[in-house]
């Protein structure tokens, strides 16, 4: 089966590789790239714990082919932080509690940053519709909800 | 204690919410979990499964498999059964395949394991390898399993001539069965907590590397209790060369455990096997419905309970015969002594003066386990079971359900209090909690606008649960996992620059761990937390200790590092007498420093004391400054709470909205209010889940429904209320630091607070139980039958 | 989970994607947002050998009003349509559909047409599309033909799409004044198909209905167009009794499956319940409220 070359940009910088037509986007992210802060929870598309951005925009990227990100910027957890310097959402996790096994925290968090690049105040009920598609089994969304809110003052 | 830490802020001892520790790693995607395991020459593992609940295996074919470009082996049961590998142990003294060599027991039983050069082949070698098989008759309903006549499953035992696994039975029966036939009042029910499965989102999986030429494994593998899984790997395949030195077990980072990685998988040993077999480290990583309709399952009890209660109103009896639906082996997770669990844990909160309970384990065509879904040993079905009697028995006596717990509850200043069955419970405020739940909730303002909107046709409810949990197993007289008792282990170094370094036989999944430990040592020795160095783990350096599960951690570990930090203290305080030239009896200790009585000025801190145990330790002293615990606890710990939940009912279509939730928890003083508070809000949505969402079932030929996340329904943030907490602080004596362990509590309280709220909603009507998950086709059938339906 | 092995074609122009649809034929499946079809071939239940990815065709991604009527292109995501401004303010139907969707996620890949094309009666926006008497434009290698919506789905999981055509744009009607419409959805969490869904379209004069669409989700093997309740309701006066009983006519047009979400009687009674439900809110946006 064909295979094809793919240039995109990860987290700012140019990657390539070549895959396999069925390749998913999140094996090229773990397996070729080792970029291992995006994690696989399900098959069937439901537990977002491998959201990416993808041109900005949160995509599960176990639903997505890593040819079909070809050209494109992807955004993974790896690339939240500047220079050292936590991303206001990292802080709103960590200052709220937002976290307990970390598992599904990378997708929560890109999730809550791509929110917050649309909306300036988010509401409860906003943030808790945003999240709706990734699941965390640990925290009860409350804190997760404030790690938002927290992340989204800090950028006002 | 908790209200107002010793320690400053910058020490961040017991009381302080101190920001994880682990969190950076985690925040920046650099937590380090099973799948991230990448080792030099790794091969992938994938797993054919039975589409069958029950069928002879006529024959495997994988001629075609061997044939996919990078598939290097199929290994089958014959394989394993070479080195008599195919059967191994469960934790309850059963058997369980590893592969099958005759015949499989349950839909998406491992038949047959493919290696492979990548994940991708690896899935291509799997669709590829043929498998015939002969159905058999599939018993699915465990009480047909113990009907004569039914098909005798475990073939494989020859003395074996029906389906029961165990029968167990505690309490006096006839003083039991004398109290309800004098009561002035008893209700009974049926009350079944189907099967659900923990669903971390981290399945289960491993990386197993066998080096042939020194003979040591490496396992890198998702494990609550990586010390245990050793001693099983060294007892179970110790005849084919593996021996316990020369194992090492690595638990990296866990993506939530819940009590589903406590046991051991075949997939584990098939892949450790299919290392040996092939020289090269295997990685096996189990999609999602692997890991819903193959992993350890939780519940599964059909329970028919009595409650009974005098003319006064007082509770005088509880009777209970369960049918544990156990799947085709008991791989439960219970300690050895106890086949179910601490189900006797059931007369609750209330001072019920007789009761008895029989619990009959029983083998059905449906994968083994019987393990906790975040609770302690059995303690959900436990509680589920006494407080809907007690709604149930309330609103037989026209009582109102908060007053009829208020009435019946063991009183404060009668703790220490030995129950019915046996238990010891440690300290306990049950009027407190539910007082204080009361008032934060508003509750008697709740119950007049529940009388006006029954009076308009609306449909509201309030339900009350006081449970009492039962963990921190546990004392060594009753308490073994396969002979090994249930302690835990904290091994303490203190470096010269005061620094720490932490060692424990547990191993977070989430907990919270590598900072709560810290505050205790932060607490017993005035370190600060963030100078504390927290390790677990690693079989190889971490002391032996039983894992955490069952709420453990806190009431065991945690009371070993407070111990192993006093055995530093006590000989801190010798250097610090000899450095200061006093005797010990002259020094006085406020975390940090010893300071000489009547001249504080005079004193020495810890790291003073720390470097001097490295470069001036009195003579004939070791030098050095470290101490080992293994804590073996007096009794089991018993935290309590009080939660109120109201709900609303859609008269059209029967759902159930959970508009407020005031949760009042209680696990003695707290180590770091922020992590019991994010353990309670996860704890209380694991009990929202099954009360209104998840279930496995199984339809008549075994096949499984809900076996992926398409029907396995996770709660998301949407269905999820805001949870409301609180708590009170009722220490425990016996702790070293008072504390009781809170990880599981919501989990046990929150389904029966949930059913009794919607039960209440309909209570009106008549209607006295719903089992849960109350869905709302089901809250929809009791609308239609009530003519109440919009 | 891991997809069998395919070819993967990534056309730049219409006319290529629909060269490479009338080679491969059968054997070829269009990729467009991929939310149903990548886990479709992750479980293995469909092994087609090619992927024919329109995904970089420019110009396929509107949603625009044209002529007195709203044109929604072929790679026009979901969660364009719930945020679009002319939808939410003129078809509010379309952003009430758009909203219950598996979940914001997957919306943002998810496409409109994408929908309709993958003829799932458990999909939301075909109910929706038959309430408002939406059309199709099908390009194929012979051109562009244009299908009332309520002769597309043809069968379970089949539409009146050819192999070699392409769902290229959807063109719904104008609202004209006095109208509303509404879609309302039975789900058991965020991202469940629908236990029940119904959407109802209403073109009141004064508070007498002059016409009414109905259209009913996840009912019975195909998306169900509730013609006799729409027929009842023609001439009637827009209220409670009315609503009622149209949703009694509806129900019964209703031929669900038992299956996890609820048992024949439930879905049939939801049928009921929640097109009275849709046509409460479709009365009260058609009036303003």
């Amino acid at each position: 089966m064909a295979r094809h070359t793919v240039q995109l940009t990860v987290n700012g910088a140019p990657r390539s590789a070549e895959v396999e037509s069925r390749l998913l986007l999140v094996h090229l992210l773990r397996d070729e790239f080792r970029l291992t802060g995006t994690h696989i929870g399900c098959d069937t598309t439901h537990c977002g714990a491998c959201t990416v951005l993808l041109d900005g925009v949160p995509v599960k990227s176990c639903t997505v082919l890593a040819v079909q990100a070809d050209g494109r910027q992807v955004q993974t957890v790896e690339g939240l932080a500047r220079d050292g310097a936590l991303h206001p959402i990292q802080e709103g996790f960590m200052q709220e509690h937002g976290l307990q096994c970390g598992f599904c925290t990378p997708g929560m968090m890109l999730t809550g940053a791509a929110l917050l690049e649309r909306t300036k105040s988010p509401g409860e009920d906003e943030i808790r519709r945003a999240i709706s598609g990734n699941l965390c089994r640990c925290t009860g969304y409350v804190n997760i909800v404030k790690a938002v809110q927290h992340a989204a003052a800090k950028m006002r | 204690m908790s209200s107002t830490p010793r320690t400053s802020p910058e020490v961040g001892g017991m009381g302080h919410s101190i920001r994880r520790k682990e969190d950076p790693r985690f925040l920046r995607g650099q937590g380090q979990y099973v799948d991230d395991v990448v080792l030099p020459g790794m091969v992938y593992m994938d797993i054919v499964r039975s589409p069958f609940a029950h069928a002879k295996i006529r024959r495997i074919d994988t001629s075609a498999a061997l044939k996919v470009p990078g598939v290097l082996a199929v290994i089958t049961g014959e394989t394993l059964a070479q080195y008599k590998l195919h059967w191994m142990p469960t934790l309850m003294s059963d058997t369980q395949m590893v592969l099958p060599t005759e015949k499989v027991m349950y839909q998406a039983q491992e038949v047959a394991a493919v290696i492979a050069t990548s994940r991708y082949t690896a899935a291509d070698g799997v669709a590829a390898v043929e498998v015939d098989y002969d159905p058999l008759p599939v018993v699915v309903d465990p009480f047909k399993a113990l009907e004569p006549g039914a098909p005798v499953l475990r073939t494989d035992k020859p003395d074996k001539k029906d389906n029961r696994i165990f029968h167990w039975e505690t309490g006096d029966r006839a003083a039991t069965d004398r109290a309800i036939k004098e009561a002035a009042a008893v209700v009974r029910q049926r009350i079944y907590i189907p099967r659900i499965h923990v669903a971390s989102i981290e399945t289960c999986g491993c990386v197993a590397s066998f080096n042939k030429t020194d003979g040591k494994l490496t396992v890198w593998m998702t494990t609550q209790a990586p010390h245990a899984i050793r001693t099983v790997f060294a007892l179970v395949a110790g005849h084919v060369g593996l021996s316990e030195e020369r194992i090492r077990i690595i638990s990296p980072d866990i993506g939530g455990g819940f009590g589903g990685k406590v046991p051991v998988y075949p997939g584990y040993v098939i892949a450790v096997a299919a290392s040996v077999v092939t020289g090269l480290p295997v990685k096996w990583i189990e999609d999602r419905m692997e890991n819903l309709q193959a992993d350890s399952f939780a519940r599964d009890y059909h329970m028919d309970a009595e409650l009974a209660a005098d003319a006064s109103g007082r509770i005088t009896a509880l009777r209970i015969k369960t049918v544990a639906d156990h799947g085709y082996a008991d791989a439960a997770a219970n300690p050895s002594k106890f086949p179910a669990g601490l189900f006797s844990v059931c007369t609750g909160s209330y001072d019920i003066k007789n009761a008895f309970v029989e619990v009959d384990g029983v083998y059905t065509n449906k994968p083994p386990g019987g393990i906790a879904y975040r609770c302690s040993f059995r303690v959900t079905e436990a509680a589920h079971a006494i407080e809907r009697m007690t709604d149930m028995l309330a609103q037989e006596l026209k009582v109102d359900a908060a007053e009829f717990r208020l009435k019946n509850f063991i009183a404060a200043d009668k703790f220490p209090y030995r129950s019915a069955l046996g238990w010891e419970y440690d300290s306990g405020n049950y009027e407190g909690a539910l007082k204080k739940a009361m008032d934060q909730i508003g509750y008697a303002a709740l119950r007049q606008e529940q009388a006006e909107k029954r009076a308009r046709g609306e449909l509201m409810g309030i339900g009350i649960s006081s449970f009492t949990e039962i963990v921190g197993a546990g004392p060594s007289k009753h308490f073994d996992i396969l002979g090994i008792k249930m302690f835990d282990s904290c091994e303490l170094r203190v470096h010269p620059t005061g620094k720490v370094l932490a060692r424990f036989g547990t191993k977070s999944q989430g907990q919270g761990h590598e900072t709560t430990y810290a505050q205790i040592i932060a607490e017993e020795l005035g370190i600060p937390a963030a100078h504390i160095q927290v390790e677990e783990g690693d079989t190889d350096t971490a002391p032996y200790g039983l894992g955490t599960y069952a709420s453990r951690s806190t009431p065991v570990a945690g009371a070993a590092t407070a111990i192993a930090a006093r055995k530093v203290r006590d000989k801190a305080r010798k250097i610090a007498a000899h450095l200061l030239e006093v005797s010990e009896d002259d020094l006085v200790w406020e975390p940090g420093k010893f300071s000489v009585k009547g001249a504080p000025a005079k004193s020495k801190t810890i790291q003073e004391i720390a470097l001097a145990a490295y470069t001036n330790h009195p003579p004939g002293m070791e030098a050095g400054l470290e101490a080992v615990n293994y804590y073996d606890p007096p009794n089991l710990t018993f935290p309590f709470g009080s939660y109120i939940c109201v709900v609303d009912l859609d008269r059209g279509t029967g759902e159930v909205k959970i508009r407020r939730f005031v949760a009042i928890d209680d696990c003695g003083n707290i180590i770091n209010p922020m992590i019991v508070q994010g353990q309670v809000h996860g704890g209380l949505t694991m009990g929202m889940a099954p009360a209104l969402l998840e279930e496995i079932s199984y339809d008549e030929s075994g096949n499984v429904q809900g076996g992926s996340f398409m029907d396995y329904l996770v709660p998301t943030a949407v269905e999820t209320p805001k949870w409301e907490t609180g708590h009170t602080v009722t220490p425990s004596p016996h702790h070293p630091l008072g504390a009781k362990g809170v990880g599981e509590s919501a989990t046990v309280g929150a389904p029966p607070a949930i059913a009794n709220a919607v039960v209440d909603a309909l209570a009106h009507l008549g209607v006295r139980h719903i089992d849960i998950p109350i869905t709302p086709e089901k809250v929809w059938r009791i609308l239609k039958e009530k003519g109440v339906a919009e | 989970m891991i997809p069998p092995a395919f070819d993967y074609h990534s056309p730049r122009t219409l006319p290529e994607a629909l060269a490479l649809l009338g080679r491969y034929g059968d054997e070829a499946k269009v990729l467009s947002g991929g939310q149903s079809l990548l886990p479709l071939l992750k479980l293995r239940f469909a092994q087609p050998a090619h992927l024919v990815d329109i995904g970089r065709i420019p110009g396929l991604d509107y949603i625009r009003e044209d002529g007195g009527v709203l044109k929604i292109g072929a790679l026009a995501r979901e969660a364009a349509l719930e945020t679009s401004e002319v939808v939410r303010s003129r078809y509010p139907i379309l952003a009430d559909t758009a909203a219950v969707i598996a979940d914001p996620i997957v919306r943002n890949l998810a496409t409109v047409c994408g929908n309709l094309a993958h003829g799932d009666p458990a999909n939301d926006h075909p109910a929706t599309m038959l309430a408002i008497g939406a059309e199709v434009v099908a390009t194929g290698p012979q051109g562009a033909r244009t299908i009332p919506i309520a002769q597309f789905f043809t069968g379970i999981f089949t539409t009146a799409l050819a192999p070699n055509e392409v769902l290229t744009e959807i063109r719904i009607p104008a609202p004209p004044p006095g109208s509303g419409g509404a879609y309302v959805k039975l789900e058991r969490k965020v991202g469940d198909f629908a236990t029940a869904g119904a959407a109802a379209f209403l073109v009141l004069k004064g508070d007498v209905v002059q016409s009414a669409g109905i259209g009913l989700t996840n009912l019975g093997p195909t998306p169900i167009k509730a013609r006799e309740a729409e027929g009842y309701l023609a001439g009637k006066k827009a209220d409670e009794s009315t609503f009622a009983e149209a949703g009694r006519i509806a129900a019964s047009a209703a031929r669900p499956g038992a299956d996890r979400r609820g048992s024949v009687e439930y879905k049939r009674e939801m049928a009921r319940v929640l097109t009275v439900r849709a046509l409460r809110k479709a009365a009260g946006r058609a009036a303003g409220r």
